[in-house]
């Protein structure tokens, strides 16, 4: 009788940059079941180091383990769960519509509410890049529907404490 | 300095004084260091054999235990080794040849990507890329095999990293940032506990591995005393609590006595040390001791509430919280009434087995091995019903004397373990109890034994079957016994003189002691073919996801 409440959190890990890093870290995931929502990877001002910023969806058993999983590994130096405080967090979304010349006013006035760049025009399309968090794009997205999206593509989520603390 | 000598050098360092391997290709520049070298080499005939003997090594010692294999096949058989020592928790450090950096990723004859495929199963593993980087990696492999939560690291070496010319800078120590497992308990928590236990009217003491880990016998022996408390241990546990002990229920869980699973349904504490909830443990787990409220003493913050929600969790080292615990309590609980009710359960539902057929009790012959050896031999097992009936009636007195594959569950296990702890503890009585089944899956390690005089015993439990899966097909699938007849196993006393080791066969129970008796003074590798009755079972049984009260006690078929 596993607890049901699903809750998202958001977990900034930070690792030693050495090849096989995210294998270990990705292979815990499959491997004990949990859920990755949203991944990226990059480097920090220490070259030797590298943040993961994770997405997990589960329990709170779950999100627990994924935190003392995580920690248990050699090359984890630091995980924070950051799901309850002051962050500022982006994500960039590259979104490729159906755009008919006679519709590209209109995409473009939707863009720029959401101060999203038109990236490239093609004959009956466009593509829109898109920064932000996840509600402005998925609002975005919503509105752009009804033009027919061709593709699209979205990294994962990065974070950042707000002030002068550090993760 | 060649890479293999600064390896050698690092090996020594760490008090290395014995390898289990098989050379192969790439790794021969290696094996033609240590001919010269006063590192003893044991060469096994199968690679998974090095592994469990480094494994058997290591349990018996306390030290680190090293095995040594070739790039590719000889790395892969290393896997189910390391999966078990994984499991179990043991300290190893595995050591493979991989081939020349060059040809990595491009499918190079005994090419496997071993880091890869053991990652889920090492505590760590390291691929090494550059000379200068060997005496580093093999600093940190050793010390993260023993420390913490003790576990397998792998460390794969290219030819021509064993090869290169380099002047290696061996260091005296090693620190890896974010590695730092906590030894001291929380204060509060310690306190916590101590009030827990100073209030407790029927509190059990539920411990395992890590006692022995830990070497927190001595402690556990005068919380138990003090408190007066029950001390049931789980399979590898046996050893950490003197199991003749008066206030010892023996083992608990699915072949656990009757009286350790009727306790711990019964218990208002549970005092949990160095234990992980497993499944073989705890039965159906919403109704393992649901009147207890949990106590949980473990050295890896991810075991607690891994598996059940606790009242007190403690993370540390066992020896140092039970000490901080026995500091704190300034009072102990009553619990003479407990001790009452569990004393009867005990007189009333001891272990048991029918004496009356005519072919021999497999039961009978641990509890015979049991008498002769004054319960003061090394016991390694197989995995089955032969570990379960070893678990139940060979009592341990005394830690890293019992030797099973807990977790992994790895037929195969016992013999080469058993080698192993034998080159560990050579003044030792070594005795593998064996099932027909699981000794020959590394009955080739006989040569091993007979060549390097090694002269551990076997005691195989014959019945001619895989008896634990059979036991379920008894019990649950309509005795269909699909595939666990095993027609066609050799005469094993044959088979240990073809190999030059000593071969007996036990066809009568009056035949049993003689047996023994002989495999205990002759000072040489032995087997003893016990023909047992081939259908006996092992009970009392938790059946599969039934809680531990809801146990099968006597089984009439």
């Amino acid at each position: 009788m596993e607890e049901k409440i699903s809750l998202k959190h958001t977990f900034s890990v930070l690792v030693a940059n050495k090849p096989g890093v995210l294998t270990r870290v990705a292979g815990l995931f499959s491997r004990r079941g949990y859920n990755i929502d949203s991944l990226a990877v990059g480097t920090t001002i220490d070259p030797a180091v590298s943040r993961i910023t994770l997405v997990v969806e589960g329990n709170e058993r779950i999100l627990e383990q994924v935190s003392k999983q995580l920690n248990k590994l050699i090359e984890v130096k630091k995980v924070i769960d950051i799901t309850d405080v002051d962050t500022v967090d982006r994500g960039l979304f590259l979104i490729k519509v159906n755009a008919e010349a006679k519709q590209r006013q209109e995409i473009i006035s939707i863009a720029n509410i959401f101060r999203a760049q038109v990236v490239d025009v093609g004959e009956k399309s466009m593509i829109l890049e898109v920064t932000g968090n996840e509600e402005k794009v998925d609002a975005i997205q919503r509105l752009l529907n009804r033009y027919g999206i061709i593709e699209m593509v979205r990294t994962g989520k990065v974070v950042l404490l707000r002030g002068e603390k550090k993760t | 300095m060649l890479g293999t000598e600064a390896l050698i050098q690092c090996l020594k360092s760490e008090g290395v004084e014995v390898l289990f391997g098989i050379p192969g290709g790439v790794i021969i520049p290696i094996f033609d260091g240590l001919y010269d070298s006063d590192i003893r080499v044991i060469l096994t005939r199968h690679e998974q054999g090095a592994a469990h003997a480094a494994d058997g090594y290591a349990r018996v010692t306390g030290k680190v235990g090293v095995c040594l294999a070739t790039s590719g096949p000889g790395a892969t058989n290393l896997v189910t080794g390391l999966a078990n020592a994984h499991m179990d928790s043991v300290p190893m450090v595995a050591i493979t040849g991989q081939v020349n950096t060059p040809l990595i990723g491009r499918d190079s004859f005994q090419e496997a990507d071993i880091t890869g495929i053991t990652m889920p199963i090492t505590k760590h593993n390291y691929l090494v890329k550059k000379p200068q980087d060997l005496p580093v990696i093999l600093k940190e492999a050793f010390m993260i095999a023993r420390t913490g939560r003790p576990g397998p690291v792998l460390v794969d070496i290219p030819q021509d990293i064993s090869t290169a010319e380099y002047r290696f800078k061996i260091p005296d120590e090693v620190e890896i940032n974010g590695y730092k497992p906590t030894v001291i308990g929380n204060k509060r928590q310690i306190a916590n506990a101590a009030g827990l236990i100073q209030r407790a009217k029927r509190p059990v003491l539920y411990v395992g591995g890590g006692i022995i880990i830990s070497e927190a016998y001595r402690e556990l022996f005068d919380l138990a005393t003090r408190i007066n408390c029950p001390v049931t241990n789980t399979l590898m546990g046996k050893g950490a609590f003197p199991e003749t002990h008066e206030l010892s229920l023996g083992m608990l869980g699915m072949h656990g006595t009757w009286y350790a699973n009727t306790s711990i349904s019964n218990a208002d504490l549970l005092i949990a040390i160095g234990v992980r909830f497993d499944d073989r443990v705890t039965g159906k787990i919403e109704r393992f001791a649901p009147k207890a409220k949990i106590i949980h003493i473990d050295i890896d913050p991810a075991e607690i509430g891994k598996n059940v929600q606790v009242k007190t969790p403690i993370v540390g080292d066992a020896k140092h919280i039970i000490s901080a615990i026995l500091d704190e309590l300034d009072g102990t609980p009553d619990t003479s009434e407990w001790i009452e009710t569990v004393n009867k359960w005990k007189k009333e539902h001891p272990l048991s087995y029918n004496m009356s057929s005519s072919s021999i009790p497999p039961q009978y012959v641990v509890e015979k091995i049991y008498e002769m050896t004054k319960g003061d031999a090394i016991i390694a097992t197989e995995v089955g019903q032969n570990q379960m009936w070893a678990a139940q009636y060979y009592k341990m007195k005394l830690p890293r004397k019992f030797l099973s594959s807990g977790g992994l569950g790895t037929m195969g296990y016992g013999f080469p373990a058993a080698i192993g702890a034998q080159i560990g503890a050579p003044d030792k009585l070594v005795i593998d109890i064996a099932g027909d089944g699981s000794f020959m899956m590394n009955i080739q390690e006989l040569a091993t034994a007979v060549c390097n005089d090694i002269p551990v015993k076997v005691a195989v439990l014959n019945n001619g079957y895989l008896g634990m899966v059979r036991q379920w097909q008894d019990m649950f699938y309509n005795k269909r016994y699909s595939c666990t007849c095993l027609k066609g196993n050799p005469e094993f006393a044959e088979l240990a003189k073809a190999f030059g080791a000593v071969g007996i066969t036990v066809n009568e129970k009056d035949e049993v002691e003689p047996a023994i008796n002989e495999a205990m003074n002759n000072g040489k590798p032995t087997v003893i073919d016990f023909k047992v009755s081939p259908e006996e079972n092992v009970m009392p049984m938790v059946p599969k996801l039934a809680a531990l009260d809801e146990m099968i006690e006597k089984y009439e078929g």
